[in-house]
């Protein structure tokens, strides 16, 4: 009976709650002036994940460089790629946050509705799409011109395939690289894209295959499509997925890899070369210093390599070739000024004809792409990537690159 | 009492009925003691005041409007779920399929908001998708109950293996619906035109969900105990020879009662999608098929029990992820202190069934009695 009465009262409470909240919420919404500024970060997985660790590092170091005290920021972790997202974000905004930024693609659409919910705090889905089509002047997209660091992976790793060509040590007859990618999204097809043809601006007769794995976080899936590829022939292999499988993989067979998001050379101190991040330290920064200072920013932020957003790391000089270093310097300087061009026009052909706008973008993928934009597209002899908005879009099948299967 | 012969330090015997004063003297003090654990442990490992932990905890479900609703949007899921469950526990038969069920409903309401989007009126999918979802749902119980009832298969694994069936469809039909091309992610579908999504009910969001799980749990506590569907299927799970003596058709209750569990999870499932979270994910039933069975056990089957029990499931994991955001510990460490405080609720239902007697314990049974 008692039991009754008690979960009869918990029925009430329930229903109550929310009416007594009412009454003694409001106002919580409202912000103050530039010094009680706070800012907020979205993640998907929390410090285990290499992909949100990346993040949550940039995110202090921003924090940490512009003094910011420890209730000026807040961090939620776990949030998942649905409705917990609106709310995470709806409750950053009722702690006071001005700036809030989510670090996963699946994000972006509760970060949009948020962004309906509260216009006065400005929201940014990093690695989103939909920010230009939005029409909303509080909803962003950043990511980084990630291709830039790719490319010059690709360098050290075609520099890296000259040496064992040198040495007569090649599985078949002409250099091939292995590549394990997540998806056929834009962003890897880009990925995967400028590292090939850093290679090859070195290492002209390489070609490389890919395989997809269908998750970002497949550390099995990843081993075995890295195993796969050494076994098929491949001399050098690289990732675009975020675990440690396609190195210890590499490791495992004493094939080279170039890595993706953070250095592995402890996972393979005898095979890892090189490998690119993005760092979003100095973008955390700048749009929170706008937003502090009441100024607006760009709805779609892209870093660079030159200002450090994009950052090649820790060069393992036991695996990597002879002058790998030098020549890095090289490239990287090229590429700031302005003198190379990832996607060179004529460094490249899609069915054995050369790029132009008659034939980008690829068909179907890049749905709200307006065709008026495809001469400016491949102005000046070269594909514009990461400008018409921040995440990568380059998405041609170009020559040499041969997809091994396109399930996902 | 001379102890001539040896008693051992401890013995175990089965408490008969006691009051439930005393029953829930009981619960208080497991809590109570779990907390003390909980802040001894907090102490040692990470030097932060238990009180500011636990308060953060609180903050987690109850520091604003907005995390009220995000509670009881949990809490409503977790209880339609753990409803569901309910009388097929109550029948002996180990639905651990609650999830797929779930999930089957999910695929089925997305199926109809995506490709009659632009074909009919957002009143009509609402319907159709309404509609699916149940019988969707209903169907993935079903399979199992009609194995159970015509070749005696064990329910157990049956219904745990269509949990992993039901979600593997689901990544199937993601990366077809996929948005865009390669993503792998659906999003919010029909974000725009908002075509198939329920209604908001007095502005608030989450306020439907709310409002049918309660109506289900009423429902489920009356079907329970006052129906004749009710009756049968607890007699079934007493003893099914029992039942066929007196007339039941085993089979046929066992099929009907996981139709009425399908039927539930599918109507969960509409309205996850249609209702609150408006998209498509693998992870979108957030394990509450698991959590269910034990929010239901808790409660020994009394649905309204079950709005404490699932309460404190949720309570523990926004809290848990409430001292991660306010005081930057690890999620994990939610996880642990959530451990605790089961070990001791769970713990104190056994010192409610059964009482320990200690050697020398002269002149004190009276007392633990």
């Amino acid at each position: 009976m008692k039991k009754k009465l008690i979960a009869l009262l918990t029925c009430l409470v329930m229903v109550m709650m929310p009416v007594l909240a009412s009454c003694g919420g409001g106002g919580s919404s409202e912000g103050g002036d530039a010094s009680e500024f706070k800012v907020g970060l979205i993640c998907l997985h929390d410090e285990n994940s290499t992909y949100d660790l990346n993040f949550i590092n940039g995110f202090k170091e921003a924090v940490e460089e512009m003094g910011l005290s420890e209730d000026q920021y807040m961090i939620k972790t776990n949030v998942g790629e649905d409705q917990a997202c609106e709310d995470a974000a709806g409750e950053l905004a009722d702690a006071g946050c001005k700036l809030i930024f989510s670090d996963s693609f699946g994000h972006q659409d509760y970060m949009l509705q948020a962004a309906k919910n509260f216009p006065d705090v400005q929201f940014v889905s990093c690695t989103g799409v939909n920010a230009a089509a939005s029409g909303l002047d509080n909803f962003h997209n950043a990511f980084a011109a990630i291709y830039e660091g790719r490319y010059l992976a690709g360098v050290a790793a075609g520099m890296k395939l000259n040496e064992i060509k040198e040495a007569g040590k090649l599985k078949g007859d002409a250099p091939k690289m292995g590549y394990v990618g997540a998806y056929t999204y834009a962003e890897v097809v880009s990925g995967y894209t400028s590292f090939f043809l850093g290679a090859r601006s070195v290492c002209p007769d390489v070609t490389m295959d890919v395989t997809f794995t269908g998750s970002w976080y497949d550390e099995t899936a990843e081993k075995e499509a890295a195993n796969k590829l050494i076994k098929s022939g491949c001399d050098l292999i690289s990732q675009h997925a975020d675990s440690f499988g396609a190195p210890t993989a590499c490791e495992n067979a004493g094939v080279p890899d170039v890595s993706y998001n953070g250095s592995t050379k402890a996972q393979g101190p005898n095979t890892y070369i090189v490998s690119s991040r993005i760092n979003w330290a100095p973008f955390f920064k700048s749009a929170s210093e706008a937003v502090q200072n009441g100024e607006t920013f760009d709805v779609d932020c892209v870093g660079t390599i030159a200002d450090d957003s994009v950052q090649i790391l820790e060069l393992n000089t036991d695996v990597a070739a002879e002058g790998t270093q030098e020549k890095l310097d090289e490239v990287k300087a090229g590429l700031e000024d302005g003198s190379i061009h990832v996607f060179d026009l004529d460094t490249f052909t899609v069915g054995g004809k050369k790029a132009d706008s008659s034939n980008v973008p690829a068909e179907g993928t890049w749905a709200d792409f307006d065709p008026a934009n495809a001469e400016a597209l491949v102005a000046d002899g070269y594909y514009h990537e990461s400008e018409f908005r921040s995440a990568p879009y380059f998405d041609l099948q170009i020559d040499g690159i041969n997809l091994l299967d396109t399930a996902f | 009492m001379d102890n001539k012969v040896k008693e051992p330090l401890i013995h175990i015997t089965k408490r008969k009925m006691i009051p439930k004063k005393q029953e829930w003297a009981i619960r208080l003090g497991g809590i109570l003691a779990a907390l003390i654990v909980c802040a001894i442990i907090t102490t040692i490992t990470t030097h932060l005041n238990p009180i500011a932990v636990y308060g953060a905890m609180w903050e987690g479900s109850f520091g604003s409007e907005r995390k009220i609703w995000a509670m009881l949007k949990e809490l409503a899921a977790l209880l339609l779920i753990s409803v569901a469950l309910t009388p097929a526990f109550k029948m002996k038969f180990w639905n651990l399929g609650g999830g797929g069920q779930v999930m089957a409903g999910v695929l089925a309401t997305a199926a109809c908001m995506i490709t009659l989007a632009d074909k009919m009126p957002s009143g009509a999918i609402m319907l159709i998708s309404f509609v699916s979802a149940l019988f969707a749902g209903a169907l993935g119980a079903f399979i199992p109950a009609f194995c159970k009832a015509k070749w005696n298969t064990n329910e157990t694994l049956f219904t745990l293996m269509m949990n992993y069936v039901a979600t593997q469809i689901v990544a199937y039909f993601i990366i077809i619906w996929e948005k865009p091309k390669g993503s792998g992610k659906i999003g919010i579908i029909n974000q725009q035109t908002q075509a198939g999504w329920l209604p908001e009910i007095g502005g608030k969001q989450y306020m439907l969900i709310v409002i049918v799980s309660l109506i289900m749990t009423v429902f489920m506590y009356i079907y329970l105990r006052y129906s004749k569907h009710g009756y049968e299927l607890t007699v079934v799970g007493e003893s099914q020879n029992t039942a066929r003596y007196v007339g039941i058709n085993v089979g046929k209750v066992i099929v009907r009662t996981l139709i009425l569990c399908g039927l539930i999870c599918g109507l969960t499932g509409w309205l996850l999608v249609a209702g609150t979270d408006h998209t498509m994910t693998t992870t979108i039933e957030g394990g509450k098929g698991f959590l269910g069975v034990m929010v239901a056990w808790l409660a020994h089957f009394n649905p309204l029990g079950m709005i404490l029990s699932g309460l404190l499931m949720v309570f523990m994991a926004k809290g848990g992820s409430e001292i991660s955001t306010a005081l930057g510990l690890n999620s994990s460490y939610g996880d642990i202190l959530t451990g605790i405080i089961l070990f001791f609720v769970i713990g104190s239902e056994f010192f409610i069934n059964y009482q320990i007697h200690f050697r020398k314990s002269h002149g004190k049974e009276a007392t633990d009695a």
